[in-house]
């Protein structure tokens, strides 16, 4: 069986790489060219707004440089979690993006466009049938949050991107994606080992981040071999460890023998690394083993208000002395003003400089010189936010606090306005699996010549 | 009984979100000596990582070892979904601090 080669060249699409590093890799003949594009760490108001956290223009600079070098070279590219978050909207988004990028310079190809959005009824349905589990430690779904929801995905296996590539696409834009998949999809498809591919996929998703120095803005390069697969960087100045590249294994996970993904789990019980050259790790012994039951992730968001925001800092010992009896009092002033209105509002108040990076978690009680201070104001209304965020501010900074000294003002503002206007906050709904009878069932393809 | 600083055997101390209701810790050893030094003294258990982060044991999820890359993991319950209100680390990226203080006790 001959080598077959991924060439990933960035984190996360949108994220940028060096052309140089890109043509590295393209001098090595790949096989595909496999991108992902999504991530749920920059929290729940991607996926519940429907917008993606990269930039259109950075996102379009990629593109056009992967899609030239795909078409080119007549060799698939694939794109998983469109748009970040991988629902429709994310997708029309990165749609429009491709079909700009086509116009500008006359090309003409295949695309496979794979929804993940799930629909709510169906969804229902599903979770009568007892077939929603919760991933510990996420509570149990209820009906409730199904509907709340404004965008929900189920993340799609490799099956979906082998059914596009056997119908002749020349590039792939595929919706809420299990992030190795578009590394693995077309090597599987084509006989490779599955737990070679897939835990490939896994260390290729992150670009050249397993490499030291790590970067997600840089191309790395993945080799399937009979017995393995190997790892490199692309970049003169990166390269890859033993260490660099079990580490990244970890990365982001709860257990690293344990992977679940669509479908099955990938085991590295019996995985080893070792230095293949200077630069490149040879991985070997990871497998796939395939679960009973198919289970898919899904992943929700529902609107929970609209937020405004005060950032300012204290300069003052006595009033840092006594700020959290300030706070309170401050809440319960702003409670007491607006009781007859009824407003139905969360404030919060962080406190850099004391546990303002791990709140609770925080095991240290030191206090700083000076604290910075951001009230945190989620409302059902912008306007209500507007209006407990500007009232707590204008309290707190004439709160008259015992002892107090300097009697001009207790807060120091960065800016003016004071005041900003988030505009509407989500939360994290849905963190379950689902099962399913048929792995493309929830996945649809469109297929388009552009 | 001698100490030595986790800074002093750890070439990376991280945190991050694994999954929006998870947050991993990951201690990456400079080298099989140091791995082998912290695993031996038994210092990096369930209730270290408890009170290290003010927490009960029953929310440390896991404490696992990784030989192939030197590492020691410890996963726990995040105290709230990634972004949910009164998030203070959305990425969860900034919550390995108390991890620096870490001594391991030598057995000479």
């Amino acid at each position: 069986m001959k080598e077959y080669r991924v060439l990933s060249p960035t984190a996360i699409l949108g994220y940028g790489f060096p052309e140089s590093s890109f043509n590295e890799g393209l001098k090595y003949q790949p096989d595909v060219i496999a991108v992902d594009a999504g991530s749920s760490d920059p929290g729940p108001y991607y996926l519940g707004a429907g917008v993606s956290f990269t930039d259109r223009n950075a996102v379009k600079r990629d593109l056009e440089i992967i899609i030239a070098a795909g078409l080119e070279r007549n060799i698939p590219v694939l794109i998983g979690t469109a748009g970040g978050s991988g629902a429709n909207s994310h997708l029309e988004w990165n749609l429009d993006i491709i079909k700009e990028i086509a116009k500008e310079q006359n090309y003409h190809f295949k695309l496979a466009v794979i929804t993940a959005e799930l629909d709510k009824d169906f969804l229902l349905d599903q979770l009568q049938a007892g077939r929603i589990t919760p991933l510990h430690p996420a509570p149990e779904l209820t009906a409730e949050d199904i509907k709340k929801s404004t965008n929900i995905v189920a993340q799609m296996g490799i099956e979906p991107l082998i059914k596009a590539l056997d119908e002749g696409a020349q590039v792939i834009l595929a919706g809420r994606c299990y992030d190795p998949a578009v590394f693995a999809a077309d090597a599987i498809r084509k006989g490779y080992d599955p737990g070679l591919a897939v835990h490939m996929g896994k260390i290729l998703e992150c670009g050249a981040i397993a490499a030291e120095p790590g970067s997600g803005s840089d191309s790395a390069l993945g080799i399937i071999q009979p017995d393995g697969f190997i790892i490199q960087p692309l970049a003169d100045n990166r390269r890859c460890s033993v260490t660099s590249v079990a580490a990244h294994t970890l990365y982001e996970k709860t257990n690293p023998y344990e992977l679940p993904g669509p479908g099955g789990i990938l085991s590295l019980q019996n995985t080893s690394f070792e230095q293949n050259s200077d630069k490149a790790v040879k991985v070997t012994g990871s497998k796939f083993v395939p679960a009973i039951n198919y289970t898919v992730k899904l992943e929700g968001a529902k609107k929970i208000g609209y937020r405004t925001v005060s950032i300012a800092g204290c300069r003052d010992a006595i009033m840092i002395s006594k700020i959290d009896e300030i706070i309170n009092a401050v809440k319960l002033r702003v409670k007491d003003n607006f009781q007859k209105q009824g407003y139905n509002y969360n404030l919060h108040f962080h406190i850099y400089g004391k546990n303002g990076v791990m709140g609770d978690l925080e095991p240290t009680e030191a206090t700083g010189h000076e604290l910075g201070i951001v009230i945190d104001v989620v409302a059902d209304t912008q306007e209500t936010a507007n209006t407990i965020c500007s009232f707590t501010r204008s309290t707190m900074l004439h709160y008259g606090y015992p002892d107090r000294i300097a009697t001009a003002g207790n807060l120091a503002f960065p800016y003016s306005p004071s005041d900003f206007k988030v505009g509407p906050v989500y939360e994290f709904s849905i963190y379950h699996l689902l099962e399913v009878d048929d792995p493309l069932k929830l996945f649809p393809i469109q297929m388009m010549e552009v | 009984m001698k100490t030595i600083p986790i800074t002093d055997l750890a070439k990376v101390i991280r945190s991050k979100n694994a999954g929006p209701y998870e947050l991993t810790l990951d201690i990456i050893f400079k080298d099989q000596a140091g791995f082998e030094k912290t695993i031996k003294s038994g210092v990096i258990n369930k209730t270290l990582i408890a009170n290290l982060y003010n927490i009960s044991p029953d929310k440390v999820i896991n404490i696992v070892e990784f030989p192939q890359a030197l590492a020691i993991k410890a996963t726990i319950v995040r105290p709230r979904p990634s972004g949910a209100l009164g998030e203070t680390d959305v990425y969860g990226a900034q919550q390995h601090a108390p991890l620096l203080n870490i001594k391991v006790p030598i057995c000479s």
